[in-house]
This record gives C-alpha cells, structure tokens and sequence, in this order.
C-alpha cells in the first residue's frame, strides 16, 4: 500500500477559493436565499470554509445531513455505521441549497443527500460542490462546482484530510492491494 | 449476533453503540416527514403471544418510521387457539421470508428457542420473567438524557423483581455500564441468588426509606394486582403502605432523583398520582424514547451479520463548531 | 421372549467375575446350562456342544437392574413401547427393569398389572417387573386394589410423577402394603413447595426468568414419608433422591433402623442445573438438576450406603413435546443406554466406587431391595448376565430408544455392555464376544 499526496493545504485552500468564485458565478440568487447542506462528515467543515471565503464574518446558514440512514445497502452492511449530526431547521421554500461533500466518486452518497435534503423541503434549486471529483460515476450525477479533478483508478482510495477533523490538510491517494474502498 | 434475546449477554460497549444510534433517531421526530427509508422493504413480523397495546404500537411505529413494512398476530384470534405449536408459528412466518420476528410471549425462552429455528432476526419483546431488551435500553436512554452518564449511579428498582422481566433486563445493562443497583420490596417478591445472579453491584433492601437514600434514579415496578392471590403479600393496602413510592418517600433520595416506570401504572398503588405527574417523572419521555430505542434496534440488526460484536469507536466532535445561523 | 440365539447355554471364559452377593471378585469362569448358572470357578472347560464366549479384558456381572423405567405402554407408544424399551435396555446391559405405571390408563388394577406382563412376554427382550400405582387412578385419593395387584405380579406400589399429597391416607398405604410386604414407592415432592417450578430454585433459575423448585420441596416429603414409615414398619423406597437434605434424612433414619431404601439416577449424579442452559428441554426433569453441592452428597450417599441402588427414572418423549417453551415441556428424559457408562466414567473411573460397589448398585442392590430373584450369578440362580467392556469409548449420538431426549447427546463415556444374556439366551450382542 503506498499512498502519495496529491493536493498539499496550499492548493487545498486555493481549490476552495476557486469552489467558492464559481458559486458565486452560477447563483445569481442574493445570499440571503443561500443555504449550504455539509453532507458528513468532511462537507461540513468544508461548507463553513466556503462560507467564510463568501460571507466572512457575516455568516450564512449551514446545516449538517447525514445520510446513514439514506443508505441503500443496508441488507449487506459489513462494518458498523457510526451516525453522525443531522441538523436542518430551515424553511427551504424559494431557497437555493448548496450541497457540499469532499470526495464525488460513484455518486451514490449525493443520491441519498438529495433524498434527505426533499424529506425537509422543496428549495427552488440545489447545486452539489465538491472540493475532489474522482470519477468513476455509477449514478448520473455531476457536480457543478469542482475543486480539483483526480484522475484515480477503481483501485485507490482518495483520502481528504481537513484540519477541523484531522488536524492538517491535505488530499491524499492511496493505492490498495484488492478490492475498493465503501464507495462514495 | 443475528438477534436480539436478552442484554445479559450484550457487552457494556454494545449498549452504549445501540444508545448512539437512538440518539439521531430521535431527532427525526422534530421533523416534518419523521420517516427514513433504512429499512425500505423490510419485513417485521409482531409476533405478541402475550397482549400489549403500548409495547407492540411501540415497535410497530418504529418499523414504520424507517420505511419497513409490518404484519401484526395477535394470540387470542390466532392458531395458537387452535393448538398450533410456538415453532410450527413461527416457521409458518419464516417462510413468509419475513426479515424481522419481534416477540413478546408469557414463557422465559421462547424467544430463544425461535432465533434457534429461523434465520429472521428475532427480537425479544418480553419473555416470561426472563428479559425485556428494549424496554432496558430504553430506560437507561431516558436515564442517559438527564444524568449524562451511569457509571457511578445509584439506582433503585422498586416492587415485584420476582416476575419482572423489566428488572432483569435493568440489572443487567445498568450494572454493565457501572451503576449500583439497590433492588428493593419485600422479601417474597425478591428472587432466590438475586446477587449471586447479577453480581457485586446489586445488593437488596426490604426497607424503601433506606433503599431510596441518595438514590439518583428510581424506576418502579407495576404491581401485578393478581399476585395478592399468590400470598406474596396480604393485600394490596399493605403494600402501598410499605412499598409504594410518594412524595414522603421521594425525599429521601436525591432531590433531582428521576423517577421511571415502565407502565402502565396503577396510580395510587406502586406509585402515588403526585410522584408519576411530578417535576421529577420521566414516564413519558420514557415512551417517546422508546420508539427512538426500537428503531435503533431494528436498523442495527437488519444487516446480514446483526448488531457488531465490536462496535465502532465513536468519532470525535468537529474541533471548531462553526454554526451560522 | 424374542432372542438372538436359541441356544440357553454357554462358558464364559477368561472374564473378571464381580458378583457382590457370592463376594466374588476375580477371574472366573462362568458355565451356563439351560439357563442357569451351573458352574464357578477357575479355568473351566465347556461340554461337548457348549458355546465358548471370551471375555478376556471384560467384566462379567449380573445384568443390571433398574427399578425405575417409563415404558409408556399402554396410552403413549408414540414415545416408547415395551419392546423398543426394552431393546434399549439390552444395549444397556439391563436384564431387568420394573416398568412404571403412570401409563394410559394407568395401572391401578389386577388386570391391567397382567395386561402388562402379556404384553411383555410377546414384545419385551429383558425381564419386564410390573409395578401398580397407590390409589386408583394415581389421584391421591382412594387406595388402589394392593393385595390383587400383588398378587397379579406387581414387584411395587408407587404413584410415581405425584407424591401422595394427604398424610393420612399415606399412612394407611404404609400399613396396607405392609400386610402384602410390598414395597411403596414414594416421589417425595411437596406439591405446593414445588408451585410452578421447572428446574432448580437459585440463582440460575433468576438469570433465566423461570420459576424454581428449592430443596426443601423434597426434603418437606421426605421427612414426613420417614416419620409415616417410622410409625408404621413398612418399607418405604425413596426413588430419584436428588438434594443434600435428603441424603442426610436418610442416612439417619437407616441409623435408627427405619426400614427405608434410596436410589437416585445417573443424570443426578452426573450433572447439576448449568446443563439447563446447554441442554434445553433435553435438561428437565422432576426432580430437577441442581447444584454441585448434592451432586456430591449423591456420590457420598452412594459410596457409604445410604443410597442402595442407581435407577434411571428412564422418560422418554417424543422430540415434539420437547421441543417447546422450557416452561410448557414435560419433564423427562431417557436413560438405559446411559445407565452403565455414566456409572463407569462418573463413579468407577474416579474412583469413587470400585466394581465391586457399582455392580452392588447396579444389580444386587435393586434387586435385595425389591426381594427380585435375579442380581446373582452363585450356582443355580438364572443367568442374566452383563458383560461389560470398561475401556470401550463412545460419544454417544443416537439411542435405540423411540425417543431420544437426553442430555448426554455428544458426551463421550466408557464403559458399555458387550454381551447380555437373559435366562441364557442372548439379547444384545455388540460383537467381538465369541
């Protein structure tokens, strides 16, 4: 197993300048009709980043969705989920929701965040930002804004580490012997 | 572990993992649409061979919260009548491929002897004296809510241990997650080896106003009025006298002593109408977390392999808890 | 009586002869004529025509005799019959059993003690001792017909399954059977101690939710039967001893010279209550398994005495009463097949009995107390004998009982029965014996 270090924190913080210059680009809603969704764990953090590139001190609303109980694998769940916070008081009526999760790659976690996200509402438009599209798509799904773009194969594992949660920075891949990692 | 029979044979960390997981399910009551798709497709069987309103709505709200499908069988209008076998009803589900048999009946065991024959995953809803799992879980989740913790409680279980299966299943999850549990009423309703059963963190009392001394929690037992005839008392009169928990009595613990039971009640008997409506009563919390807890329990065992034997560690809390509003 | 061989004689040559009742223990030979045992002694030579078995390496001994055996025939064959009862008892190396009469209908009368004994002489391959029940209909309530059952064949009177509830009537029962010098029986069980227990009261019985039977439901009994037999010199037996307290009870009541006998069965001996939770069902009898503490009164009961005879209480159910609720299964569990190789492992090997003393339990015992004329091989008694392989080792799987509820499923145990003969002929025979 060797694993290498694709993106360092410098060129993490200028991907999530350029996530953030590219929402504003393509919402032209006012930031008062803003909502981020940080799908957990790491698109939490990562939505607060974004907020602060965008909205500074001023803030804007972020809620938390987790989607273990989304899952559609449930009958063939090896390893034990842990659940973490889901958190979204929000009216979404005539609300643009903005997802944001770190790593897109088969596309079926940002299916079961989209059901979460209609469960507590109907907003107007949702947009998915990711900091790292790794490719490999099993759903139709694409994001709109993109942090960095990796070309990985079926047998690496993409590891997003963000100070927050781990303590550094940092993307990294890691090649594994046999099979894939929980596809995400 | 495919079922859940019993939390004798849980580990302290398993509990605490089921507890986890309670947590958000309870979160998904303040929602509008109180429904997750987890368990989409699945099918649990309510087998009760013993009548219980609260316990099967209970489990049946759950299923239905996380998008399972439900079958109800009820004994009295049943093969049971007939003279159908325990194990001949419950192959009769198995083949309907049923993914869940959640059962409650009068006999200790029975459970087990159906998780033994079918590959459904059978959860214990009440057997017998034996145990009563979720009803355990979730009177410790309510306990949980309000001390923090249960390490290092004193606990009191008050009233007729004997033939509680409620009892049991407290003993055994509250002594594994460190609490002391003082288990109190007269001697004839007190189990034979009750410490040597349980362990060094139980002891027994026959004395309320001693038992309740600085207790932080105490859950009552309802008082079966038919065990009057079994001479295990004189009358019913006599024991609320010496045994039923009031406000007089409450002061002796605790002053935030949470007061439980696991229902229904007979006002007036184990438990006074002031106490069970009083500040310090969590007896409908406890029903509300009682959904919460099943839910739990069903999502966790519906994968192929049940509940872990190690359960996950679990994450640590973001380091900067940004919240905008 | 249906055999292997027609042929009633034979030498059995070379064996370890342990007959407690001619104080033999040693290599002789045994020579067999029409039945009977003709000759003992040392390095005996057959008649022309004469059968030679080799028991080399083997022990020769008196069949055994259980005096407690549920045949279930009449009214529950589903479970056993005569004839398969009594084919496991062959393989056990039992001669001879006294058939139980908690049958359906019961056995309460003369007719119905001969309606056993025909159904033995057409099906039974060992000898089949009929007992009757106390009162009519086991009730508890009005003496049965002591004298006519008697005299029909009936070896004992018990309402085995129930004690006799009233004092009174106990007592009469006592004095009756006495004028008979027959034997009464008694299942010592308070009934009302015993209320709704399965299995045995403690700490065990808490963990596992089920109501439980303290010590005291049998001893209660058996005190107040010893005093009743005390007042009234009649024989009492106490069957299927199983509590400390009563050990005591009887080893002092032999001291004052009451006329009371014990016998207590192989799973008493052999196991305590955690055989509930590994076992199920296949763990439930009355009275129940209990704690390690009697089991080893049992074994002291046996070593010193006080307890004059090991009999099975062989039970057997069908696998689908059994498989039930621990609470709605019938009590029971089987035991001929058992009955030998639990006394090797448990008591012999250990060296808590030498042969001499389990052959006494096992055959001259029973036999002395019941006044049976069999549990001798002296020249001219009838030849029921047991050739017993003491090394031998099985796991045992399946029983040639109908029912095979025991909870010695997948135990492995030494000591089985190689060649049994019945008045000479022979009934079981595992080979290697010729």
């Amino acid at each position: 197993m060797t694993s290498f270090l694709s993106l360092d924190a410098s060129g993490l913080s200028t991907a999530v300048d350029k996530m953030a210059q590219d929402l504003r680009l393509k919402i032209s809603q006012p930031f008062d009709r803003w909502i981020f969704a940080g799908v957990q764990r790491r698109g939490v953090p990562l939505a607060h980043r974004l907020v602060r590139v965008l909205a500074g001190a001023e803030g804007l609303p972020v809620g938390t969705l987790d989607i273990t109980f989304y899952r559609d694998d449930t009958g063939d769940r090896g390893v034990a989920p842990v659940v973490q916070e889901t958190h979204f008081p929000y009216d979404l009526t005539g609300k643009t929701v903005v997802l944001v999760d770190d790593v897109l790659f088969t596309g079926r976690t940002v299916r079961c965040a989209l059901d979460e996200l209609m469960d507590f509402g109907r907003p107007d438009r949702v947009l998915l930002a990711v900091l790292a599209d790794r490719g490999h798509r099993e759903l139709p799904i694409q994001a709109d804004v993109v942090g960095v773009t990796l070309a990985t194969t079926a047998m690496e594992r993409v590891d997003v580490r963000l100070s927050e949660v781990d303590g550094e920075d940092g993307v990294w891949i890691t090649s594994m012997e046999k099979g894939r990692e929980d596809p995400s | 572990m495919k079922d859940l029979l019993g939390l004798e044979h849980l580990t302290g960390a398993q509990i605490e993992y089921i507890l986890d997981v309670a947590r958000p399910m309870k979160n998904l009551f303040t929602r509008s649409i109180k429904k997750v798709p987890a368990l989409r497709g699945k099918t649990v069987a309510l087998l009760f061979f013993e009548a219980s309103t609260r316990t099967r709505s209970s489990f049946e709200l759950a299923a239905k919260r996380l998008s399972a499908d439900t079958l109800s069988f009820t004994a009295s209008t049943s093969s049971v009548t007939k003279g159908e076998s325990l194990l001949d009803t419950a192959k009769t589900y198995e083949a309907m491929k049923v993914d869940f048999m959640v059962m409650r009946h009068g006999a200790s065991g029975a459970p087990s002897l159906v998780a033994q024959a079918v590959k459904s995953h059978v959860i214990n809803a009440g057997d017998g004296s034996h145990e009563h799992p979720t009803q355990g879980l979730l009177d410790i989740f309510t306990i949980l809510e309000k001390k923090k913790k249960i390490d290092g409680l004193k606990v009191v279980i008050l009233g007729d241990v004997l033939h509680s299966r409620v009892a049991r299943s407290n003993l055994w999850g509250l002594t594994k997650l460190g609490a002391h549990v003082t288990v109190c009423g007269p001697p004839t309703l007190i189990p034979s080896g009750i410490v040597e059963a349980f362990g060094p963190r139980v002891s027994v009392s026959t004395h309320l106003s001693d038992a309740l001394e600085d207790a932080d929690v105490v859950n009552v037992l309802r008082l079966q009025r038919e065990r009057q005839q079994g001479d295990f008392f004189p009358t019913l009169r006599e024991y609320t006298e010496f045994f039923g928990l009031n406000n007089e009595a409450l002061r002796q613990a605790k002053p935030d002593c949470l007061v439980l039971h696991p229902g229904p009640m007979n006002r007036g008997i184990e438990i006074s109408s002031d106490v069970a409506d009083g500040p310090q009563s969590a007896i409908l919390d406890q029903v509300t977390n009682g959904i919460a807890v099943r839910m739990a329990v069903l999502y966790l065992y519906a994968g192929a392999g049940g509940l872990p034997a190690t359960p996950p560690e679990p994450k640590k809390p973001l380091r900067s808890t940004q919240r905008s509003s | 009586m249906p055999s292997f061989d027609s042929s009633s004689s034979c030498l059995i040559k070379g064996g370890r002869l342990v007959d407690p009742s001619q104080n033999r223990d040693g290599f002789f030979d045994l020579l067999i004529e029409n039945g009977r045992v003709s000759r003992v002694g040392a390095n005996l030579s057959a008649p022309a025509g004469v059968r030679v078995m080799d028991a080399s390496g083997f022990i020769v001994a008196p069949g055994l005799v259980d005096m407690h055996v549920h045949l279930r025939e009449p009214g529950h064959e589903g479970a056993e019959t005569i004839e398969t009862g009594t084919r496991a008892a062959a393989a056990g190396g039992v001669t001879s059993v006294v058939a139980m009469p908690n049958t359906n209908p019961p056995i309460d009368s003369a007719s119905a003690v001969r309606f056993v004994l025909r159904r033995a002489a057409e099906t039974a391959c060992v000898r089949v001792w009929p007992s009757a029940s106390i009162t009519v209909g086991r009730a508890g309530e009005r003496l049965a017909e002591i004298g006519s059952m008697a005299a029909a064949g009936a070896v004992l009177v018990t309402d085995d399954g129930n004690g006799i509830p009233d004092s009174r009537l106990l007592r009469r029962a006592f004095e009756y059977a006495k004028m008979f010098d027959v034997t009464l029986m008694e299942h010592a069980e308070d009934k009302s101690l015993m209320g709704d227990g399965v299995m045995n009261e403690g700490s065990l019985a808490t963990r596992l939710g089920y109501a439980g039977i303290p010590n005291q439901a049998e001893s209660v009994a058996v005190a107040r039967d010893i005093a009743l037999a005390e007042l009234t010199g009649a024989h009492l037996h106490l069957t299927h001893i199983s509590t400390r307290e009563t050990v005591s009870l009887v080893r002092q009541a032999k001291k004052k010279g009451v006329f009371v006998t014990a016998d207590c069965t192989p799973h008493h001996f052999s196991l305590t209550e955690n055989a509930v939770v590994l076992c199920g069902t296949n763990a439930k009898m009355n009275p129940p398994l209990r704690t390690e503490s009697d089991r080893t009164a049992l074994i002291e009961g046996l070593v010193d005495g006080t307890i004059d005879a090991i009999a099975t209480d062989h039970a057997p159910h069908s696998r689908a009463t059994k498989e039930q609720e621990f609470s709605s299964a019938p009590f029971g569990v089987i035991g001929l097949e058992t009955l030998l190789p639990l006394t090797v492992t448990e008591l012999v090997e250990p060296g808590h009995l030498s042969w001499s003393d389990a052959v006494r339990r096992l055959s001259t015992g029973p036999s002395r107390v019941l006044s049976l004329p069999v549990g001798e091989l002296g020249e001219g008694s009838t030849a029921d004998v047991v050739v017993i392989d003491p090394q031998e080792e099985r796991t045992m799987t399946r029983f040639l009982s109908k029912s095979q509820n025991s909870p010695f499923i997948g135990r492995t145990l030494r000591g089985f029965a190689r060649l049994v003969l019945v008045e000479g002929r022979v009934v079981f025979d595992r080979g290697a014996v010729s």
